[in-house]
């Protein structure tokens, strides 16, 4: 960022500018200039649904098309995505405060043997950015921790995530377990990671392969909006 | 390059990150009686671009030799560099990467099952870890992205091919730039070496 973009005050800029401002901020990784422009928009009483949606994840949207299209890589995603966390940090209590509407609820972690968590924590934020509780049970998970987890927690989507072409395997594990227990249709199983491919995700069984975290948000969206319409019909049917 | 021998020829396809290795076994063994060709090694950076890049070589050279094999871990591919393999007829050294055939599949499984959080380097990979590891995983323009990478890694173990001790030095000043403890452990060419030498033996065979 050069000086003269430092000396820009962004508390002078209108509604519009200062949201079209704070996505070039994510765009460029500047946490510390979307941390002000967040609280900015708070000052100025926007409702803090709506400064995630139109600002910080309509901002990701932008990188994450342009990482798709190989214009950005992982380092430039991952600063975007630090500086959309800083915005979060603010705004994850009120949006809990101020009752933003629940799209589903996600549990996600990385499979056991796997410690590589960069797309697992970029699938969460965006995740939580569109709406999703997501409960983050963290790296390197035995089949029985996703279980014990899903009965807790009682999710609509299981997403796990594997770096390794030795680690991926174990996804169909926890799927059988899944089979197993009698819940594999309460529950739908998204899978992601950078060895992975849609054949892969099919042999196992899972619902959905997501290339990357855009992805397994759009299939998120899709999938509830799928499910609220059968719960309805069935609602009507039995009506 | 096509070669104007008479006897079968052979074309091994390899990773960029194994081309000193192979040459190293090469005159070592006087094994002269195969051709190598590497793609970039840069390409474990976006591996979904291998499957495709190992089948245009293999098509581009398949008129010049009479048998093809690809020196390649499946690398990140998730299986796609093996369909690639399948499709085209020709045949991969066995493993999901090279830390495995250096070490052997049981070893190394070991070493995965016993700590997860350690990060391999093999000598390729220190000789290059600024390139490959620094500059590719953009550390050098972002510091703060450090612990995004590595904060899960616990140690950094140093596979090693060749016997070096500048070259162990650097493996542990990579290691303190990571924040990582230090392990070493001496593979030599393991599985890559024992792959080639069986074709090298039959291919003399067939020639004397």
């Amino acid at each position: 960022m050069g000086e003269q973009e430092n000396d820009l005050d962004l508390a002078t800029l209108n509604d519009d500018e200062l949201v079209q401002q704070m996505h070039d901020d994510l765009y460029d990784g500047l946490a510390e200039e979307i941390d002000t422009a967040v609280r900015i928009l708070l000052d100025r009483e926007w409702q803090p649904y709506d400064i995630l949606t139109k600002a910080l994840v309509e901002g990701m949207r932008i990188v994450g098309v342009d990482f798709r299209d190989g214009i950005l890589f992982v380092p430039e995603v991952l600063m975007s995505a630090n500086s959309m966390k800083a915005g979060m940090k603010i705004l994850k209590p009120l949006l809990a405060e101020t009752g933003a509407p629940k799209m589903g609820k996600m549990l996600i972690g990385t499979v056991k043997g796997d410690i590589h968590d960069i797309g697992k924590n970029l699938v969460a934020m965006m995740m939580e950015g569109a709406g999703f509780d997501v409960v983050d049970i963290g790296i390197n998970n035995p089949v029985e921790k996703y279980l014990e987890a899903i009965e807790e927690h009682q999710p609509d989507i299981l997403g796990m995530s594997a770096l390794l072409t030795t680690t991926m395997p174990y996804m169909k594990v926890v799927i059988d377990a899944l089979v197993e227990k009698g819940i594999r249709s309460d529950i739908e199983v998204f899978v992601g990671g950078a060895p992975l491919n849609e054949a892969f995700a099919e042999s196992i069984g899972a619902d959905a392969y997501c290339r990357d975290a855009a992805m397994a948000v759009e299939t998120a969206k899709e999938m509830m909006s799928r499910r609220q319409g059968s719960a309805s019909a069935a609602m009507a049917g039995s009506g | 390059m096509s070669p104007t021998v008479t006897s079968p020829s052979t074309l091994l396809i390899a990773c960029g990150a194994l081309a000193r290795e192979i040459t190293v076994l090469r005159d070592n063994h006087g094994w002269h009686h195969f051709d190598v060709q590497c793609l970039p090694a840069n390409l474990h950076n976006r591996p979904q671009l291998i499957p495709e890049k190992v089948r245009e070589k293999i098509q581009a050279e398949r008129p010049n030799f009479d048998r093809i094999l690809v020196l390649y871990g499946d690398c990140g591919t998730g299986g796609l560099l093996d369909r690639v393999i399948e499709e085209e007829g020709v045949e991969r050294i066995d493993g999901p990467h090279c830390y495995e055939f250096y070490t052997g599949a049981e070893k190394f499984q070991e070493m995965s099952d016993a700590d997860p959080c350690s990060f391999y380097l093999t000598d390729y990979l220190v000789r290059h870890f600024d390139t490959l590891i620094i500059k590719g995983l953009g550390i050098d323009r972002f510091p703060q992205l450090l612990d995004d990478y590595f904060g899960n890694y616990t140690k950094l173990v140093y596979l090693a091919q060749f016997e070096d001790a500048g070259l162990k030095a650097q493996a542990q000043v990579a290691a303190l730039r990571l924040g990582l403890e230090f392990d070493y452990i001496f593979t030599g060419y393991g599985g890559l070496e024992s792959f080639i030498a069986p074709e090298i033996t039959d291919l003399i065979k067939e020639a004397s």
